[in-house]
């Protein structure tokens, strides 16, 4: 078996797979990256209420080209829209809502999740390495769910989802599920659970670009996407 | 009778000393108060500590003052970037020391600087390497870091109106870090694109409160950081 990647789920496509499992009601902090994608997906007709962690609550989609105010930027510090019923409030009333575990939902990315759910996505921990936080240290131990959308391997091919984090952590055991580009993955009880998997993709071909043993749901499907 | 409008930005940043610690306001390039901080280029300051979340971008503002050997330690949650050329290439050189503080950390310390608290226990960071070497204490079973306040000497913040006693609005995302800081350094000098009597403002829509700020100055069309940042262009 050769654990080369096989063609996984387009960004648009696992941010659409994240955004059908928020559910109706739900305050949700989007991480930077991949993450932002998963407010154009959310279903119609399910209202949400999307945080940002620099002092918005009720962001809308990406301002369109014409229509862009750059003091009005979520936390990647792209152009967005407010919807009706947004507010505005200051950093620390900012945090407060994520440290005072106000926010139900946070998507996050990922250098690499532990079968145990510690994150690390802040620092390769390299010597010439830029560490930066953000708000991703206050969001794992804040956020009542987090849940992690990145692809399944790194860019040079070595699995994110380890044993153990060889980079520095973002928090301990605060992951509850992963969507990846090939799979849709519950960390329980110490241990990688794979509810989803790609069409085409075996669970022996996703388990060679996993680090971790993965145990098969007994309800596993297919994960259902639309073309995006 | 109270005024605290100053004719220009230089006259705003005059008392700023040499080896000050100064808290910059923004978020990404929403907020920043490019003018004041390209007055302190002006003015030749040395030494300074910045605390802001980023670490600019392209060559203006922040990036500008960093690139004129004004900064020997910066504090942020996020220095890293897309345009944060300037940063990178004076912390790989070993030119500038570098906090990095958990986001929420890094505004709960400047609040409780600004509110007279002695620190507080926070589960943030809480077995992560920014906890080392930091007390870890259990409170109703689980574990909390201690994170002590943030003072600075002066604050620059940019804000949307002011009135001659200092309260202050801001427009949409650029408010940010501008309240906390103004709260929590010894001499707040603020940025405003307008000036307006006093009474104009409605008691019920002043965020800032002119009791945190020491300083106002006007500057009616403040530069946009992104369109220099695509354009390429520095200062001076």
């Amino acid at each position: 078996m050769s654990p080369s990647e096989p063609k996984g789920l387009s960004a648009a496509q696992m941010a659409w797979r994240a955004a059908q499992d928020i559910p109706e009601g739900a305050y949700v902090n989007l991480g930077i990256g991949m993450p932002e994608l998963v407010a154009d997906h959310v279903p119609e007709g399910r209202e949400i209420v999307l945080h940002s962690e620099n002092g918005l609550l009720g962001v809308g989609p990406t301002a369109g080209e014409n229509a862009q105010d750059e003091e009005l930027i979520n936390a990647g510090k792209k152009s967005i829209t407010l919807l009706p019923g947004a507010a505005l409030f200051h950093h620390a009333d900012s945090f407060a809502m994520i440290r005072g575990g106000h926010i139900d939902l946070c998507v996050l990315g990922a250098f690499q999740v532990s079968a145990n759910g510690d994150l690390a996505n802040w620092s390769t921990g390299a010597a010439d390495a830029i560490p930066a936080i953000g708000g991703a240290m206050d969001l794992v131990a804040g956020a009542k769910r987090v849940v992690v959308l990145t692809k399944h391997c790194a860019k040079d091919g070595t699995p994110k989802l380890v044993d153990h984090c060889s980079y520095p952590l973002t928090g301990q055991g605060v992951v509850s599920r992963l969507y990846s580009d090939l799979a849709v993955v519950d960390v329980i009880d110490g241990t990688f659970v794979v509810q989803e998997i790609l069409d085409g993709v075996s669970l022996d071909d996703l388990q060679a670009l996993t680090g971790a043993p993965l145990f098969a749901a007994s309800d596993i499907g297919a994960i259902a996407v639309p073309n995006l | 009778m109270i005024d605290k409008i100053v004719p220009d930005v230089p006259t705003a940043v005059a008392s700023v000393h040499d080896g000050a610690v100064v808290m910059i306001s923004g978020f990404g390039d929403a907020g920043s108060p490019t003018e004041l901080i390209h007055a302190l280029i002006d003015k030749g300051a040395r030494d300074l500590t910045v605390i802001n979340n980023n670490a600019g971008n392209g060559l203006i503002g922040l990036a500008a003052l960093l690139k004129a050997g004004a900064v020997s330690k910066v504090i942020s949650s996020y220095p890293r970037s897309s345009h944060s050329v300037v940063f990178e290439e004076l912390f790989r050189a070993g030119k500038i020391a570098l906090e990095t503080v958990p986001q929420g950390t890094l505004a709960e310390r400047i609040r409780a600087a600004g509110a007279g608290i002695g620190g507080f226990y926070t589960k943030t960071s809480v077995g992560t390497p920014v906890a080392d070497d930091k007390e870890v204490r259990t409170i109703d079973g689980a574990d909390y870091v201690f994170e002590a306040p943030l003072h600075a000497d002066v604050a620059l913040v940019k804000a949307q109106s002011a009135d001659r006693w200092g309260n202050l609005t801001y427009r949409l995302a650029a408010r940010n870090f501008g309240p906390i800081m103004c709260m929590a350094a010894e001499h707040t000098i603020v940025q405003v694109r307008q000036v307006v009597p006093v009474g104009e403002i409605d008691p019920e829509t002043v965020v800032t409160p002119g009791i945190f700020v020491d300083a106002v100055v006007a500057v009616p069309d403040p530069m946009s950081e992104r369109q220099a940042v695509l354009e390429g262009r520095g200062y001076p």
